[in-house]
């Protein structure tokens, strides 16, 4: 590490929001690191945000109550925020900028990365193909996700994702040997107290404890902070994947109360709005998190990437999905009316979507149907949902008996193929299920299978 | 480049965002490169006040302090222009990312790296044409030619804004792009030398001689378009789409099947994962046009998301100007550009950090003159310089409107410069009808230039067959609506077939499946037959209905199925498997005919 000298200054010209203004300092780098000294608080880091003159304007992430003008005194660090990263990280809980809080010792070592990142090359990219097993029908046969994706999971208020999200660790199978070298890191971003505690728990029921590294950023805490424990956990992450060969499933929660922060630290800034307040650069500002999952050459490790997402009043239109869609590669959409019916996972199949699904699939990875399969599940059930909105008007008696067939198809898909509750089902289990669903419609309606996989793979007796 | 030795006096005064704010010269010129700090960022001056100069910087800013020093270049953003360009992959500001690569030593990017775009070592075997000593050379003139890769013989040219008289010329010849090919005279008498490259500021648009009406089409080979909405060769096409809606799935076609000479890919603030996606993908695809590797005529930009804003803004002017460049020495260029929201952005971003007035959501009032500027930059020209040459450039550009919603700024900006309009849907991606456009909202201004083409060139029926099968979609659409309501059951029997129809077509011809190994291109010849096929079922079908044969009978034809999958399962090239289908249409209308004693 450079060692530069380090500037101390005391007082502030300014205190507003989370903000403070330091006056009359030379020599300050743009985006530094450095710590506030109070009377009567502990230390407080911050980060210099802009440079005008010599005014330097600084983001407090434990903000500003009770900082007095005149007697806080400034330390900038001649560096940006750095994490020391270590393989002893693993098992740990540290608080957004990194320092423990879990009773346990500082981590020592002798490695240490930038928290805000670099962008990757793209021709140092290693397009994501393998499959990871979920072992839940929905997402393996209808959205597969695959080792490197990055992957929100847009959910409502009262919605389960969190139990989703339990199950899908508890069941992932993300590497080929039995999930030796998986790891788990989980930013918790502005999470109640509940949600925090379900996860500890969630992680000491399915012995993964020892395989999670956690950063907290609770409801209670800085909001400003906020904006820091995504990038320190990542940061993390990376140095597990990319210098030990980990795969790091990384797990962000709740990307909501993130983009909250990053509002309120906008606004205090008076940077230009854009929609919802919202500022203008949060798509590259979301960018540089999710951009930060992958796998890159001469490394065997990988980030895959979820984060939790709550649409505001469930409107996927609001600017916190929309932009996150733009940029993740596809999403899971929880959807509130299988939720009532009380469908478990209540994935919303037609407006989910893997992107990288089509590479990760079919021969040579889960099985050669498993493609065409998974599009006419699609049709049909989309087919079979027109029927439904029919039948909601002129009643399902009146529907040609062709629709009733449909009709009947969706029922079953969403009682059967999505309503699978806490188990795991395997990508066998979840094709021959989706075969025996398709059984029940007319040959020639399978318009997306060729007569090969419906001769090799349709179960015989129940042809109609 | 020369640095000035002013160089000292000028300083970093504020630091915020992507942009700097620089003190200490006299004078600064609009646009002119500065390189900030220690390591050399680089950066263009956007705005000047009294003696301040405001720099936007193409790198990310940490560590900058006030008063570090800045270094002045007297030059213009500029792209290198010469061979060794094609089947490369650079940055927004061209800086080749396979050479940053190697010099960070790893799989970052790393900061202030400073590289040519165009290889300095390597050597070109270059073939002069028929000039000699004390010919006079004018701007655009071609002087000779390079095999670059297998597609593309790039033609060397004078740069537009030179001309003279030539006092010494090389012969045929192996050449680094640096070593001079020709020594000539100017204008003022001074001698001046020609090398294989030359530069030219990319916010200027390269001068031509005229500006002609487009009359080809540039053919894709993607059905909805070539049919239904054309787009002429130097035209502009916008294609507006939600996330999940497969933009970058149809630029990808369009990249890949497109007539097109050259293609240039932008990756504008989009995903890492979807250059990585091209870079493997390409190289493996065959081009159907020449048979070489399409990579071999492909150049790609990748600005994705998270590398710095203000070189995501250069990005575009930098491809445009690369597609001018090919476009001078007579090729047809297709220039995709994915995604001109995320340029407008970075412009929205910029443009707050300079404190300027903001119209609609944040953007700032210029974006609509900015949007036209770069679109009127794409159309077919005779070149500069002799001998004569004609080149065009196409260009397709994805919008991302927040929500879907078209009606937002940058897309409802881009609807006035672009004369094709592709809008995908939504409801039509998640019934996984791709390409998801729809054929209700999108339009194309070039139906009337196509039409005139497909006269001279024996195809004649493409107008006819373009307008029936609009129709039955129309009358599809307005019976959906009866549809929802009370189900087909109740409709007549002739407005049930229309539904059939639509069907078909929707199933058979629209969607149109990028990963299938035959449908992903689909060539003009078999588009025709399938238009001409399913019309012809339409035909005889309708004289069975009126008849008083029921729906369902032909319904359960084997052509039905045969219609819907003949796109997937008959080869591109086999015209006389088409041509058995037709037999099969009309032997099994007249055996429904005669069984059940229906008159065709």
């Amino acid at each position: 590490m450079i060692i530069m000298a380090r500037i101390v200054v005391t007082g502030v010209s300014e205190i507003r929001g989370p903000l403070i203004v330091v006056e009359g300092v030379s020599g300050i780098q743009m985006g530094e690191y450095l710590e506030v000294k109070l009377r009567n608080h502990p230390t407080r880091k911050g980060r210099v945000l802009a440079i005008e003159e010599e005014r330097v304007i600084i983001l407090l992430y434990q903000g500003t109550y009770e900082v007095e003008k005149n007697e806080i005194e400034t330390e900038f660090f001649g560096r940006t925020m750095q994490l020391f990263v270590s393989d002893d990280m693993i098992g740990r809980t540290f608080n957004s900028l990194g320092e423990p809080i879990d009773g346990l010792p500082t981590i020592y070592s002798d490695e240490y990365r930038d928290v805000n990142g670099t962008p990757i090359n793209p021709t140092s990219r290693v397009y994501p193909r393998n499959y990871i097993e979920t072992g839940i029908s929905t997402i393996d046969i209808m959205n597969t996700l695959v080792r490197g994706q990055k992957i929100p999971i847009f959910t409502g208020s009262g919605l389960p994702n969190n139990q989703l999200i339990g199950q899908i660790i508890r069941q992932a199978r993300i590497t080929e040997k039995e999930d030796e070298k998986l790891v788990i890191v989980f930013a918790a971003m502005g999470l109640t107290a509940d949600d925090y505690i379900y996860f500890q728990r969630l992680f000491k029921e399915t012995g993964t404890l020892n395989k999670v590294v956690m950063f907290s950023n609770l409801a209670s805490d800085s909001g400003a902070e906020r904006l820091l424990t995504p990038r320190v956990a990542l940061t993390a992450a990376e140095f597990l994947a990319f210098d030990r060969d980990y795969h790091v499933l990384a797990i962000l929660s709740d990307i909501t109360n993130y983009c909250q922060a990053l509002r309120e630290v906008s606004v205090a800034l008076e940077t230009v709005p854009s929609r919802k307040g919202f500022p203008g650069y949060m798509y590259s500002d979301l960018a540089s998190i999710y951009e930060r999952s992958g796998i890159i050459e001469d490394s065997t490790g990988s980030i895959t990437l979820i984060a939790n997402l709550t649409m505001p009043n469930d409107d996927i239109t609001h600017p916190i999905p929309d932009l996150t869609g733009y940029i993740t590669e596809g999403q899971l959409i929880l959807d509130r009316s299988l939720h009532n019916k009380g469908i478990y996972p209540p994935i919303d199949v037609l407006e989910s979507l893997s992107r990288l699904m089509k590479d990760g699939i079919g021969k040579g990875f889960t099985r050669e149907d498993h493609p065409s399969l998974s599009d006419q599940l699609y049709a049909s059930y989309a087919e079979g949902l027109d029927k439904r909105k029919l039948a909601e008007i002129i009643g399902r008696k009146e529907l040609n008996r062709r629709d009733q067939i449909f009709h009947d198809f969706a029922n079953e898909f969403e009682a059967n193929f999505t309503n699978q509750g806490n188990f795991h089902r395997s990508i066998e289990e979840s094709i021959e299920l989706g075969w025996f669903l398709l059984s029940k419609l007319p040959r020639a309606e399978l318009t997306k299978v060729s007569e090969e996989y419906i001769e090799k793979y349709i179960p015989k007796e129940e042809g109609v | 480049m020369t640095v000035s030795e002013e160089e000292e006096r000028a300083r970093i005064v504020s630091i915020k965002g992507s942009t700097v704010k620089a003190k200490g010269l006299s004078s600064y010129r609009m646009g002119e490169i500065i390189y900030v700090g220690e390591e050399k960022l680089i950066g263009e001056v956007i705005a000047i006040e009294q003696n301040t100069a405001t720099i936007q910087v193409y790198e990310p800013l940490e560590g900058l302090r006030i008063n570090d020093p800045m270094f002045l270049t007297g030059k213009s953003l500029t792209a290198e222009l010469g061979p060794g360009l094609l089947a490369n992959i650079f940055d927004g500001i061209q800086r080749p990312l396979e050479i940053i690569k190697k010099m960070s030593k790893s799989g970052y990017i790393k900061r202030g790296i400073q590289t040519n775009a165009i290889d300095r070592e390597k050597k070109w075997t270059y073939e002069p044409k028929d000039k000699k000593k004390g010919d006079v050379i004018r701007g655009g003139d071609i002087l000779g030619k390079i095999q670059e890769t297998e597609s593309i013989s790039i033609k060397i040219l004078v740069p537009p804004d030179v001309s003279g008289e030539i006092i010494e010329i090389q012969e045929k010849g192996e050449y680094k792009v640096t070593d001079p090919i020709l020594v000539f005279r100017n204008r003022i008498g001074d001698k001046q030398e020609l090398t294989l490259m030359h530069e030219w500021p990319v916010r200027i648009p390269r001068p031509y001689q005229n500006k002609l009406s487009v009359s080809q089409p540039l053919i894709t080979g993607q059905r909805i378009i070539d049919m239904f909405f054309p787009i002429a060769k130097g035209g502009t096409a916008a294609i507006p789409g939600g996330f999940g809606t497969g933009k970058t799935i149809l630029q990808h076609q369009l990249s890949k099947w497109s007539d097109a000479d050259v293609v240039i890919y932008i990756g504008c603030g989009e995903r890492g994962n979807e250059m990585t996606d091209v870079l493997r993908e390409f190289p493996k695809l065959i081009d159907p046009h020449t048979n070489n590797p399409l990579m071999a005529r492909t150049l790609l930009l990748a600005n994705v998301s998270n590398m710095p804003v203000a070189a995501r803004e250069a990005s575009i002017y930098m491809g445009i100007t690369i597609a001018e460049y090919f476009r001078d020495q007579g090729y047809s260029v297709l220039l995709t550009a994915d995604s001109t929201s995320r340029w407008a952005e970075a412009l929205r971003e910029i443009s707050g950090q300079l404190e300027e007035m903001p119209v609609e959501e944040g953007y700032p009032a210029y974006l609509g003159a900015r949007l036209a500027n770069f679109y009127e930059r794409a159309g077919q020209v005779i070149t500069l310089g002799s001998p004569y040459r004609e080149g065009s450039i196409n260009i397709t550009a994805s919008v991302s409107p927040p929500g879907g919603d078209f009606s937002e700024p940058v897309t409802a900006n881009t609807k006035r410069f672009v004369r094709a309009f592709w809008g995908l849907d939504s409801t039509l991606a998640n019934r996984k009808h791709f390409p998801s456009i729809n054929w209700q909202n999108s339009y194309s201004g070039y139906t009337k230039e196509i039409e005139e083409w497909a006269l001279e060139s024996g195809l004649e029926n493409w107008g006819r067959y373009r307008q029936e099968m609009l129709k039955v979609l129309q009358k599809d659409n307005e019976l959906e609506h009866i549809v929802e309501l009370i189900g087909s059951k109740a409709l007549p029997a002739d407005e049930q077939l229309i539904i059939l129809i639509a069907n078909i077509i929707k199933e058979g011809f629209l969607q149109q499946n990028a990963y299938h190994p035959i449908d992903t291109f689909c060539p003009i010849d078999k588009q025709m037959k399938m238009m001409k096929l399913i019309l012809l079922f339409y035909e005889r079908a309708n004289m069975l209905v009126r008849n008083g044969c029921p729906i369902s009978l032909i319904n359960s034809l084997r052509t039905v199925n045969i219609l819907k999958r003949m796109k997937e399962e008959i080869d591109n090239e086999d015209m006389t498997q088409l041509n058995k289908i037709e037999d099969h249409i009309i032997s099994d209308m007249e055996d429904l005919g005669s069984k059940y004693g229906y008159k065709l």
